[in-house]
C-alpha cells in the first residue's frame, strides 16, 4: 500500500491524545455549530466558529490578513506552532480552516484524521472547560498565495476552454438540480444543476465509515477512474466552498496533485449567476 | 491550576433510518449523565440537529423532531 503524497498533514487521534498537552501545539475544533464544541471538546483545545471567524461577514469572502493575524494571535498561534484542527461534519469546517491558514502560509498545519466524531466513538476525554491562552505573535507572509484559490474566472474558464478539471463534490441530487441545497439546509441559490463538464465525485466517498480518510490507493482509484489526474489543473467545488476543501485537502496533500484550487464562491456563486450555463445531466 | 473536568462519550451507537423521505444518520452517547443525540444527513453528511435528554430515547426524540422539521422543508424539483 502507498503513503499519502503528504503524510504529516494527517494525524490519528492516538498522536492527538500524546500530543496534546505539547508546548508547541494548539488543538482547534472548527464547527460551523459551536454547540458541540461547548457539550464537550478535547482536553486544550479552543474552537473557531466557520461563520463568524472564519469568513468574513461583510462581504463574502475570506477573512481579510489583519483579522487572520488577530485570530492567530488571539489563538496563542504563532508562525512555528503546530496547528492541530478537528471538527464536526468529517472535518468539513476544519479542512475550511486548513486551506484558509496555507493560504495565509502557515507551514504546519494538520487534521485529526476522523475528526470530532471519532474521537467521540473512542471515548476519549472530553472536557467542557475553555483553556485559557496566553496571546502570540504572528507575522503574516508579504503575499497570501492565492494559488490554491479559484474565482469565478477560473471556474467559467475551466468550464469553457477546459483549462482545468472541475470536481462537483455535492450529492448527486444537488449535482443534478434535484434540490438546491442539502436536505434540511436553506437553499441558497436560485438554480439546480452544476458547471458544465464537471463530474460529480461526492467529497463523502473520500471517507470509511468511520470518517477516516481512505488509503492512497484507494483515493487515487477513485479520482483517476473518474478522470482527474494529477497532470491537469484541478478545482474542486460544492456549495459554499467548505466540502470541497475536504477535497482539496485530500487531492493536495493525500494524493499530491501539484495544481489544485478550492472554489469557495462554489454553487452559492454560479446559480446565481444570471446567464451562466447550466448542466442537469444525471450523475 | 484547577483540574479539569473529564468527561467520555459512553455508548457510542450509530444507526441508519429514514426520515421524511431522506436517509438520516442517527449517532446517540452518554456524556457526563446526560444522553446525547446528532441526526445528519447521510448523502450530504452534514449534521442537521442535536437533542439532549436523560434518555437515550429522549435525546434522540428531541434530535429527530428538530430534524423532521428540517428535513420537510426540502423541496424536490423535478428534472427537465
Amino acid at each position: 500500500m502507498s503513503q499519502y503524497a503528504d503524510p504529516e498533514v494527517l494525524v490519528d487521534t492516538g498522536w492527538v491524545a500524546a500530543h496534546r498537552g505539547d508546548p508547541n501545539v494548539r488543538l482547534v475544533e472548527v464547527d460551523v455549530d459551536t454547540g458541540g464544541y461547548d457539550q464537550g471538546h478535547i482536553p486544550g483545545a479552543i474552537a473557531w466558529n466557520w461563520t463568524t471567524q472564519l469568513c468574513d461577514t461583510l462581504q463574502r469572502d475570506i477573512i481579510p490578513p489583519d483579522e487572520f493575524r488577530r485570530l492567530m494571535e488571539e489563538a496563542g498561534i504563532a508562525n512555528d506552532t503546530t496547528v492541530i484542527l478537528y471538527g464536526d461534519n468529517n472535518n468539513w469546517f476544519a479542512a475550511w480552516a486548513l486551506w484558509q491558514m496555507k493560504i495565509y502560509g502557515h507551514s504546519d498545519i494538520r487534521l485529526m484524521n476522523g475528526g470530532r466524531r471519532k474521537w467521540l466513538e473512542e471515548g476519549r476525554e472530553l472536557t467542557t472547560d475553555v483553556p485559557q491562552i496566553a496571546r502570540a505573535s504572528y507575522t503574516l507572509p508579504d503575499e497570501p498565495d492565492f494559488s490554491i484559490r479559484a474565482y469565478l474566472g477560473d471556474a467559467q474558464a475551466a468550464a469553457a476552454q477546459k483549462s482545468a478539471v472541475l470536481v462537483d463534490v455535492r450529492s448527486p441530487d444537488e449535482f443534478t438540480g434535484r434540490i438546491l441545497a442539502p436536505p434540511g439546509l436553506p437553499e441558497t441559490c436560485q438554480r439546480g444543476g452544476h458547471v458544465p463538464g464537471a463530474r460529480n465525485i461526492p467529497w463523502a466517498k473520500v471517507c470509511n465509515e468511520d470518517g477516516t480518510f481512505k488509503s492512497a490507493d484507494e483515493l487515487r482509484a477513485l479520482y483517476e477512474g473518474e478522470g482527474v489526474s494529477p497532470d491537469r489543473p484541478t478545482i474542486a467545488y460544492c456549495r459554499i466552498g467548505e466540502r470541497s476543501s475536504h477535497t482539496w485537502f485530500v487531492l493536495k496533500y493525500l494524493l499530491g496533485y501539484p495544481d489544485v484550487k478550492n472554489y469557495d464562491g462554489s454553487w452559492t456563486e454560479w446559480g446565481n449567476l444570471v446567464r451562466a450555463p447550466i448542466e442537469r445531466a444525471a450523475a | 491550576m484547577p483540574s479539569e473536568t473529564v468527561l467520555r462519550a459512553e455508548g457510542y451507537r450509530r444507526r441508519r433510518d429514514r426520515l421524511e423521505g431522506w436517509e438520516v444518520g442517527i449517532a446517540s452517547y452518554k456524556l457526563g449523565g446526560r444522553y446525547c443525540c446528532e441526526v445528519e444527513n447521510v448523502s450530504v453528511g452534514a449534521r442537521l440537529a442535536r437533542g439532549e435528554g436523560t434518555t437515550r430515547e429522549e435525546a434522540e426524540a428531541e434530535a429527530l423532531k428538530r430534524a423532521r422539521e428540517l428535513l420537510v422543508r426540502t423541496r424536490v424539483y423535478p428534472s427537465r
